[in-house]
């Protein structure tokens, strides 16, 4: 490799973060520990239901079994310390108020942190066509065109409202892809999850817009776990964007979310992620730790549940957003870009489930990684007895910039049907001397030739992107390659 | 006027010890068309290499200069910029990236350093499809990833209609005419003479006479073994064509 492009690299790989600042506004922070009491506390300022707070004790019982008994998931190719769960804070809410009812409730400095994250909340400046709900820390701050929304008859709110409002759905569905005792950040998200997006969409609706939630954590020390329900009634239609930042911290952060879908027959659900969370220093020090639980179920035939995701924060990610084919013909998609640099390490992945006759799913994961970063793609393709004529097909690609990083792909095949046909394919390449030398003699220079080819790579992904959030997608790509040249 | 002035160049591998060039000397003055032939492995394509700025050869001795300056002190996009076009003997290819996309930066780099402005998205593609219609290249080919599972020939056209995008002052064709077919080697040569000016000189490297019946060359070198071996016009690649590199390379080497 050429001595510029190298210092270009190195320079890609210490590039600082830019969502690193926090806003100063009186909060009201628990003290750091988790007990019952603790747990009856964020019921308690959410106003919850006591069949609420009911469930979440017993996700708290099982979280503590879970923590005495070891059961903490390092199965991972992740090299990092655990999380001390007596040394963080769970509960931190802007002083005067908990929850707010409109958008003049809202504290300047709140609406500023957005304005500066380039997420406007005021309506009339808010993305055209996207629908917007802001989450800083434990607290949603605001649900844009919600009126709108409501002409269709679809909700889309708070999970704190969602609990007071509509109880009936959130009780018959809360829990029913990802159970507390699916694992132990399950089981902790479930014991104090304090706010997060709720979604409804009644039968025969399309979404008349993106709905998007961004996540910030503010406060330091302060864990941060959301928790997102969709339901999507039969023959109904919507897409859902979060994106999330944090400001530096020396010390690391937790952040342990539950997403689950539900997709009804006809229904498609397509959810994406722009995953920028901290991701710490250019030595690996602070950072989020980012270990969320994501799945969803299609319940009725020839429903579609569609994942993508572009990972560029954290300082460590483990995550598998996967789908159960329970309805027959139902289709399943992952479409992944991990990008880890500096010392960030991700094993991410997707676990496709087929349960119902004629299933399909895709799942295609583009792993980039530079620095002394660590990029792990871990997935299972599952064919039930039942599932007659399942179809998967697994494309994994690495792309190395440099060659001090790793790059790793963990397969996992299960078939118990022999009518499955399941193909993967995997390659490792590195950006090739070839490539940059033909793009330099074109007169491009290593930043532009480099954006290129890592744009190119992850073309296919960036493409299933709300086109709202391409660009957006493809901004953030350029700032993580962005450096001067030496 | 001489625009490039190749003098007593000598060239090694970057890591290993073998000599390629081996003291090359070539003059070549703005508008003039000049074809290099010669046997396989005799240097042709690392003299090319080494013109564009390839790093993995070293030049151990000699001087290359390019419009009176020190060609050798420019990075390999700099070279570009002040106008140095290789049209690759093996087009590389860029998954993903669109013709579109790549053509527009490049165009819009090079324009850059001759202090033009930046083409606007309908000149540009007022300029693609008037330039994919001088070598007759299927505009559904820019629509496409960089040369990606384009045909050898649609590879070649591809290099040259890039050519055609970008106005290079010096053109450097690494055996452009290999792979095509006869019908496509006369509307690529038909494009290459239309893009001959008084100030853009070309540089042909081939291994076939053919060619230069279409692109009829001022002078022709024949390289052997890492030395320009003998130069004259048109009638020596004739001469190579009948009679074969056999007398050079039982020749003991000059001095
Ligand atoms: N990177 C390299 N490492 C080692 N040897 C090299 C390298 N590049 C070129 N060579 C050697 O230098 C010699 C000249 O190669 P070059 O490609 O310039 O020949 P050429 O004249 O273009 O041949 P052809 O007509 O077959 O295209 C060959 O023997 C080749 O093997
Ligand atoms: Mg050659």
């Amino acid at each position: 490799m050429s001595t510029s492009e190298t210092e270009y690299l190195e320079n890609v790989a210490n590039q600082e973060y830019e969502h690193g600042w926090r806003t100063d506004i009186e909060s009201e922070t628990l003290p750091e520990g988790l007990d019952e009491n603790i747990v009856r506390y964020i019921s308690e300022r959410k106003d919850e239901p006591e069949w609420l707070l009911e469930w979440r004790l017993k996700a708290f019982r099982y979280f503590e079994r879970q923590v005495e008994e070891g059961n903490y998931p390092d199965w991972a190719h992740l090299d990092y310390e655990r999380p001390d769960f007596q040394d963080m804070r769970y509960f931190s809410a802007p002083k005067e108020k908990a929850s707010y009812d409109s958008l003049d409730e809202v504290p300047d400095e709140i609406l500023e942190t957005f304005e500066r994250l380039g997420i406007p909340l005021e309506e009339q400046k808010a993305l055209t066509g996207v629908a917007v709900d802001a989450v800083m820390d434990s607290v949603s701050v605001a649900t844009t065109f919600k009126k709108k929304l409501k002409e269709k008859g679809v909700i889309f709110m708070s999970f704190g409202e969602a609990a007071r409002e509509h109880p009936e759905i959130v009780k018959k569905y809360l829990g029913r892809v990802v159970p507390y005792t699916d694992n132990l950040f399950a089981a902790l998200n479930s014991a104090v999850f304090s706010d997060g997006s709720f979604v409804y969409v009644p039968e025969g609706v399309t979404c008349p817009m993106e709905l998007s939630t961004y996540f910030r954590i503010n406060d330091q020390n302060t864990g941060q776990f959301e928790r997102t329900l969709i339901i999507a009634e039969p023959d109904s239609y919507v897409s859902y964007l979060e994106g999330c930042t944090a400001p530096m911290n020396q010390k690391h952060q937790l952040h342990a979310a539950v997403v689950e879908l539900i997709a009804h027959e006809d229904a498609e659900i397509k959810y994406s992620t722009i995953q920028n969370w901290y991701p710490g220093t250019k030595d690996g020090e602070g950072g989020v730790y980012n270990l969320v639980t994501k799945r969803g179920i299609c319940e009725g035939d020839r429903s579609k549940i569609s994942w993508t995701q572009l990972e560029t924060g954290s300082a460590v990610t483990q995550k598998y957003p996967s789908v159960i084919l329970k309805g027959d013909e139902s289709v399943g998609e992952f479409y992944s870009v991990a990008f880890t640099k500096g010392h960030q390490q991700a094993d991410t992945g997707t676990k496709m489930h087929h349960i119902g006759k004629n299933t399909k799913s895709t799942i295609i994961s583009k792993g980039i990684s530079a620095g002394v970063s660590n990029n792990s793609y871990r997935g299972l393709v599952k064919v039930g007895k039942n599932a007659e004529n399942a179809r998967n097909f697994s494309q994994c690609d690495s792309l190395l910039l440099g060659d001090q990083c790793g790059a790793h792909t963990f397969p996992y095949i299960e078939i118990g049907n022999p009518s499955a046909k399941v193909e993967h394919e995997a390659t490792t390449s590195k950006v090739g001397e070839d490539q940059m030398f033909y793009c330099h003699q074109r007169g491009l220079g290593e930043e532009e030739a480099l954006k290129l080819i890592v744009n190119g790579f992850c073309q296919e992904i960036l493409a299933e992107l709300p086109m709202e959030f391409a660009v957006e997608a493809k901004e953030l790509l350029a700032i993580e390659l962005e450096g001067s040249v030496g | 006027m001489a625009l490039l002035e190749v003098e007593n160049l000598h060239v090694s591998v970057e890591d290993e010890d073998i000599e390629i060039l081996k003291g090359v000397d070539l003059t070549i003055n703005e508008g003039e068309v000049h074809a290099i032939m010669g046997p396989n492995g005799s240097g042709k394509s690392t003299l090319a290499a080494v013109l564009a700025g390839r790093e993995e050869y070293v030049v151990t001795e000699g001087s290359i200069r390019y419009k009176g300056e020190d060609l050798l002190e420019l990075e390999v996009e700099e070279r570009a910029e002040e106008g140095v076009f290789l049209a690759f003997q093996y087009p590389v290819e860029l998954p993903g990236v669109s013709m579109t996309n790549f053509l527009r930066e490049a165009v819009n780099s090079v324009r850059e350093a001759r202090g033009e402005e930046e083409l606007g998205a309908a000149d540009f593609l007022k300029l693609v499809r008037e330039r994919a219609k001088l070598v007759d290249l299927d505009p559904d080919l820019v629509k496409r990833s960089v040369n990606q599972g384009f045909s050898g020939g649609e590879k070649k056209r591809n290099e040259i209609f890039q050519l055609a995008m970008l106005e290079p002052t010096l053109a450097v064709l690494d055996e452009t005419d290999s792979g095509l077919d006869i019908d496509a080697l006369r509307t690529v040569s038909d494009g290459v003479n239309k893009l001959r000016s008084d100030e853009r000189a070309f540089l042909l490297i081939t291994h076939y006479q053919r060619l230069l019946d279409y692109i009829e060359p001022d002078y022709v070198h024949v390289m052997v073994n890492g030395r320009i071996a003998e130069s004259g016009d048109k009638d020596l690649a004739i001469r190579l064509e009948e009679e074969g590199y056999e007398r050079f390379q039982r020749e003991p080497a000059a001095a």
